[in-house]
């Protein structure tokens, strides 16, 4: 059961409105470093546009390097939003409740970021509107939808909308009460989002239907953005280590794992920033951890599984590759490293209930987690394209080049500053839900009997 | 009366590759560069891997000192019937057209590399930078042929200038496209007749006859490309009955 905490609905109110309504110190400074980043990225990412993909370190046959790896990795971060929000919100976890607006936040800045890659990766930018909008029909040249790169925009773009409307949904009561808070051009800001909410039982049922609508409409995206995103690789069937059948449920789980991970980092930093210890508590960090390890192993189950694959068939060029990914120079260092920071150091921590409950530690093994699973990606795409084909006049090996570091720093970079500025707008905790989960923990006398007034989930 | 011929056209064209009267002089590499307004591959492109050559000679050692035999082998687009590279073009960029070719479509280009990744013959290339020829070669470029702009994918086209050319003159003066009349640029240049080019539905032709021949066979059949280059096994004289003279 949750544990009981007296907080009265006006301190709920005052703390969590601490970044909105009032300016933290470190807030300007941090935007303004961010800021400072991202302007440099964006530079860069036009100097790249203009001069050409020669300034990667792309070559033949290393096509596709850094920025898919960093593509695979924010469109998986971005699957925290749906396991936070949506099936922790079906099956009524009652701990997900200070969770769910960070997650879902998540979900949309890191999808926004995702987007970018794929369009600043192509050679001519300028006609991918050719290739997303089929504005050719009339010609009768449409899009081939067989290719997954067609399939990538249209499920993105529907969990990206989908993810707003969520978010939006839920942003609704806590806009009625910024609103009421509010004076001037912030309180007219404030009235126009809000659509005249003014928290009446009929609101609250069109709210909480149009949730767990959403919740459950967007299930199958969940599942369908990331095996989609796996098809990239896996439909390239001359490629060894792409062409795996495993690859959409390896890619989903593995989703869940780092997007779960990234959500826990989240949580640390507003926990420490906006000194929110009354609402994002060890309790929650601990139910996190739980369900990680479960996450992480069945994650785990799904690498041997596609090592098991690739093996089973006795296939001499998988073998082959297989045999460059682990052992060999410089990749089985960097397999080394995936192995420790992905599985190997953080769930054995996390199945100590001390350390699940330490911010600090987890805070640390969430990032480790995160670390694991973008060199993850860089293991599956990058080793695949620079495999041993059988014409060795075409072997070439693939060093990233300044660029493409910087731009991957913007992603990190720009992720955050989006997130920043929508702190500074609207709460990151849902004052409703925090209110309504201290009203389902609280009292109520039946006969002599003091109870808790609804009994959901057993802590 | 057949479908086929309205489905798929009549002619289907190949090339066959004899890698017995393959020397390595790389004829073909120049003749193939100069036709199709191919960019100079300087140092620092070739350094970077990055540098483009439609056909390839690849050289490969065989046996140890003092038997030691060097093996040649051309390798261009293979213009695969089942070819990995269409379906995942979101543009239909590469596309398969009415006689056989993998076509590869420079306007509908986005330059998303991905035909390049699915290649398992690894004959795909990508403009990174934009084309430069010296001054002195500027007034040398083909007019038959499109120059690639940066940031799209290009490929051996069979010389399909050439088919189109030839074709034209045929039906222009009336008469049937005559067996062996159209050559590709490599073709043409061959100092030992090495590479047969021809259609592939016409029985008599020669790369027809050449194709069921005993030493024919095809790169990577593993992947099920059914490619339309198919190439004649080197002979050796010193191993009797072993006619395997690929690596």
């Amino acid at each position: 059961m949750q544990q009981k905490r007296n907080l009265t609905q006006e301190y709920t109110n005052k703390v969590l409105l601490n970044g909105t309504l009032e300016t933290p110190k470190w807030w300007a400074p941090t935007v303004a470093g961010l800021g400072f980043v991202v302007l440099i990225g964006v530079i860069i990412i036009a100097t790249m546009v203009n001069r050409g993909l020669g300034l990667t370190g792309l070559s033949r046959p290393v096509y596709w390097g850094l920025f898919i790896t960093t593509f695979v990795f924010w469109v998986g971060i971005s699957h925290a939003g749906i396991m936070i929000s949506a099936i922790l919100r079906l099956t009524q976890a009652e701990w997900r409740r200070p969770v769910t607006r960070a997650a879902e936040l998540l979900t949309v800045c890191s999808l926004f970021t995702a987007l970018v890659f794929p369009l600043i990766h192509a050679g001519r930018p300028w006609r991918i509107a050719y290739w997303i909008l089929p504005y050719d029909i009339s010609r009768g040249i449409y899009p081939n939808i067989r290719s997954p790169l067609i399939m990538d925009p249209v499920a993105i773009s529907t969990y990206l909308t989908g993810s707003t409307l969520f978010l939006y949904i839920a942003l609704l009561p806590d806009l009625g009460v910024l609103r009421d808070r509010t004076t001037g051009w912030k309180n007219a800001f404030y009235t126009l989002l809000a659509l005249g909410w003014k928290g009446n039982p009929r609101q609250w049922q069109m709210q909480t239907i149009g949730g767990i609508l959403l919740s459950a409409l967007m299930l199958p995206i969940f599942v369908s953005v990331h095996s989609i995103v796996s098809w990239d690789f896996a439909v390239a069937s001359a490629v060894e280590g792409w062409h795996s059948t495993i690859f959409a449920p390896y890619f989903v789980i593995g989703a869940v794992h780092s997007g779960v991970s990234a959500v826990v980092t989240m949580m640390a930093l507003m926990r420490w920033m906006w000194k929110w210890d009354d609402f994002i508590r060890p309790e929650h960090f601990d139910a996190l951890a739980r369900l990680l390890i479960v996450v992480a192993t069945g994650w785990l189950a799904c690498t041997f599984l596609e090592l098991t694959f690739a093996l089973y068939g006795q296939d001499a060029p998988e073998i082959a590759l297989r045999e460059m990914q682990i052992f060999q120079w410089p990749w089985n260092l960097l397999f080394i490293i995936f192995f420790v920071t992905g599985y190997l150091i953080p769930v054995p921590i996390w199945c100590v209930k001390k350390y699940r409950n330490n911010i600090a530690i987890m805070f640390w093994t969430s990032i480790l987690v995160n670390v694991g699973m973008w060199l993850e990606r860089f293991l599956i795409i990058v080793p695949g394209l620079a495999r041993r084909t059988p014409f060795v006049f075409t072997w070439e090996a693939y060093r990233p080049s300044p660029v493409e570091w910087a731009i991957m720093i913007w992603s990190f970079a720009w992720v955050s500053l989006l997130m920043l500025l929508f702190s500074r707008f609207f709460p990151l905790v849902p004052l409703f839900e925090q209110k309504e989960s201290q009203v389902f923990t609280d009292d109520i006398q039946i006969g002599r009997a003091k109870v808790p007034a609804i009994v959901r989930e057993v802590e | 009366m057949t479908t086929d011929v309205e489905k798929f056209g009549t002619r289907n064209w190949g090339m066959i590759a004899d890698l017995d009267k393959c020397t390595g002089c790389q004829a073909c590499v120049l003749a193939c560069q100069a036709e199709n307004n191919i960019p100079i591959n300087t140092q620092d492109r070739v350094e970077r891997a990055r540098s483009i050559s439609w056909i390839r000679v690849e050289r490969y050692w065989e046996g140890d000192f003092p038997d030691t035999k060097a093996r040649f082998i051309p390798i261009m687009c293979q213009h695969c019937e089942n070819a990995p590279c269409e379906p995942v073009c979101p543009v239909y960029a590469s596309y398969h057209n009415s006689e056989g070719l993998n076509v590869q479509v420079y306007n509908r280009c986005v330059g998303t590399r991905y035909c390049a990744n699915a290649c398992p013959y690894i004959v795909r290339f990508f403009n990174y930078w934009d084309p430069v020829w010296p001054e002195s070669l500027r007034n040398h470029l083909n007019p038959d042929v499109t120059i690639r702009s940066r940031g799209i994918m290009e490929k051996c086209s069979f010389c399909i200038q050439r088919i189109n050319r030839t074709s034209r003159k045929a039906k222009s003066e009336g008469r049937e496209l005559e067996d062996g009349e159209i050559q590709t640029a490599c073709s043409a240049a061959c100092g030992t007749h090495g590479i047969v080019f021809g259609d592939l539905n016409d029985p008599e032709s020669r790369v027809s006859k050449l194709k069921n021949h005993k030493r024919a066979f095809t790169l990577l059949e593993q992947f099920g490309t059914d490619p339309n280059v198919i190439y004649l096994a080197k002979i050796d004289p010193n191993k009797k009955g072993s006619e395997e003279g690929h690596h």
